[in-house]
């Protein structure tokens, strides 16, 4: 039981990216609970219902890990790694149909302000459409561009840029 | 939304921004000599009128000043004025002045003369105002910005900007304490003042072409955009337009009377030309492309915009009342950022040569593309509404800052303050 609640603990923080686990939410024991009514963890796993077993906290740790897709300049392709972070998210969202992520496009610095917004818009659509081809609902998913305006890397060099041309997912 | 507008409420009275500090890079080459005398005031009139003069002039990069201290006299009526001490000095025209008090206000005269003329009556004064008043302190250095653009204006020819503003974008700190402002400063750097401020981006600031409201970009917590016009001298604050996906790149008609914006909510960015008073939309693009950062024209007639539905971003134009839209830019790989100068003419873009980009001047009758600053990148150039230079965004060592160039390419300066600088917007001649 100890384990299991480690174990879903880890499930809230990572799929949810709240922090449920620190704080009161671990205190007062009732840390399942906004987990279940909240975020629709109660479905996770759909066939077998339980609550943190191995394989859902796994996934739950790849969520957490890869949720950034990233692009070559000027770019809006999917590239192979991207393919593989689409098909961890669209497995997570498909097994649980009440759950959204919302896609936030960015660039990095080169190219004007606007043309980036669209840009970030474009990619974005990207990986929208790479979900909804494996199966995840259109209504689980919504698009937002911040092209360049929120970078991860401040650096001018390609390293940042790298970086910072990518469509980052968000659990809702 | 309500979010968004406490936000900007917040800061309607907040102080204390570090003012823009403006230097001259690179002036012209042989720049007149004037001397600015400075000017009989009042006491308890504080605001150094001929220093604010001086200062203006010197930063148009075609006058240079004499510094005070070099001065052999210090005339305040051309009765006073010995020609030969300022002949001596190497100069060739000469500002003398005398402030009054009017009411709450002042009232300032003031005489241009050429120092080589003084033999000669009707040529020597060049220019003579009086009575030109302030009514309050707070307009003071608005009313030496003022005389600052007649000097200007009866020496080259051409209306002065020193009493315009300039809108620009600031972004400050890091992650969850980042700050974005619009901030409204005068052309010299000075009063500088947040018109908004969000926790998340803002962006493309523009004015209206009568000066009273500015449009920009604003986005709330969830990463939804939205456009808004504010009037800063109300407060007043609307949100214009906030479909699903983009709202961007606002660009008000020469009349005022409309916006063209970008709006995405038809699955990819189209340019479309919104009714200010009854929001009535016409769409202007409709290819799959990207289709972007709409220019008016200064007649009123043609938009230019950014597409790269040729591959790469390059620049459009179409009829404000579309139709058939023309590809307009060939050179370099990237153009993008069109904005019209102030007499049609020509246009100011980014061109992205080999790996810079850099702002560029396009003149429409010969398609002739003249690189305008060093790179390696710049980005969105606004024109003054004199049409002699262009503001805009270049990389700084601590980040990014403005600078303004002259249309000969020989004037340059740069504008900077702590944080990022960008995206500047020169405001219209204001009233």
């Amino acid at each position: 039981m100890i384990n299991n609640k480690i174990l879903a603990c880890v499930a809230i923080a990572a799929v949810a990216l709240l922090s449920a686990c620190s704080g009161k939410g671990a205190k007062d024991g009732a840390n399942t609970k906004p987990v279940s009514t909240d975020s629709g963890i109660n479905t996770y796993g759909a066939g077998n219902g339980s609550l943190g077993n191995g394989s859902d906290a796994a996934l739950s740790a790849q969520l957490a890990a890869q949720h950034s897709v990233f692009f070559d300049y000027d770019s809006s392709e999917m590239k192979p790694e991207g393919q593989a972070v689409v098909s961890i998210w669209a497995k997570y969202l498909t097994t649980h149909p009440t759950s959204k992520a919302r896609l936030e496009g960015n660039t990095d610095e080169r190219g004007t302000r606007e043309y980036n917004i669209a840009l970030g818009e474009r990619r974005a659509n990207t990986v929208a459409q790479a979900l909804q081809a494996q199966g995840v609902s259109a209504q689980q998913v919504s698009v937002v561009s911040y092209g360049e305006e929120r970078p991860v890397a401040l650096g001018h060099d390609e390293d940042s840029y790298a970086q910072n041309r990518r469509v980052d997912l968000v659990q809702q | 939304m309500k979010k968004l507008i406490a936000l900007f409420l917040l800061v309607a009275g907040a102080p204390a921004f570090a003012d823009l500090d403006i230097t001259v890079t690179s002036g012209a080459t042989a720049p007149t000599p004037i001397a600015v005398v400075p000017f009989a005031q009042p006491a308890d009139v504080s605001v150094d009128l001929a220093q604010i003069i001086g200062a203006d002039l010197d930063r148009s990069g075609i006058f240079k000043t004499l510094p005070r201290t070099d001065m052999l006299e210090k005339p305040t009526d051309v009765a006073q004025v010995n020609f030969r001490n300022w002949q001596t000095l190497g100069q060739q025209d000469l500002v003398i002045g005398t402030v009054t008090r009017v009411g709450g206000g002042i009232a300032a005269s003031f005489r241009l003369l050429d120092v080589y003329h003084s033999d000669d009556p009707a040529h020597v004064l060049l220019l003579g105002k009086d009575g030109i008043s302030a009514s309050d302190p707070a307009r003071y250095r608005l009313l030496a910005h003022q005389i600052a653009d007649l000097i200007y204006e009866r020496l080259t020819g051409v209306r002065g900007y020193f009493s315009t503003q300039f809108a620009y974008v600031t972004a400050v700190g890091s992650k969850d304490s980042r700050r974005y402002q619009v901030i409204v400063a005068d052309a010299d750097g000075e009063g500088p003042h947040a018109i908004a401020t969000s926790r998340d981006p803002l962006m493309s600031p523009t004015w209206s072409p009568d000066g009273k409201r500015i449009a920009y970009v604003g986005y709330d917590r969830s990463g939804n955009s939205a456009i808004y016009v504010q009037t800063p001298a109300t407060g007043d604050l609307k949100k214009f337009v906030g479909e699903r996906g983009i709202n961007g790149s606002p660009s008000f008609s020469p009349d005022g009377r409309q916006l063209a914006v970008t709006l995405s909510f038809e699955h990819n960015p189209d340019i479309y030309v919104i009714d200010m008073a009854t929001s009535a939309r016409r769409r202007l693009t409709t290819d799959s492309s990207i289709d972007t950062e709409a220019s008016w024209s200064p007649d009123g007639r043609t938009i230019a915009f950014i597409s790269d539905r040729g591959g790469s971003p390059q620049i459009y134009t179409v009829s404000a009342s579309g139709g058939e839209q023309k590809r307009l830019t060939f050179q370099g790989k990237r153009n993008e950022k069109p904005v019209y100068s102030p007499d049609g003419k020509s246009m100011a873009l980014v061109n992205l040569d080999s790996s810079s980009y850099r702002i560029a001047l396009l003149d429409l009758a010969s398609g002739t593309l003249k690189t305008l600053s060093d790179g390696p990148l710049d980005e969105s150039p606004s024109f003054a509404p004199n049409g002699v230079a262009v503001i805009y965004t270049k990389q700084g060592r601590q980040g990014s800052e403005l600078a303004m160039v002259s249309l000969d390419g020989r004037i340059k300066q740069s504008l900077r303050q702590p944080g990022d600088v960008r995206e500047p917007a020169w405001s219209p001649y204001l009233q």
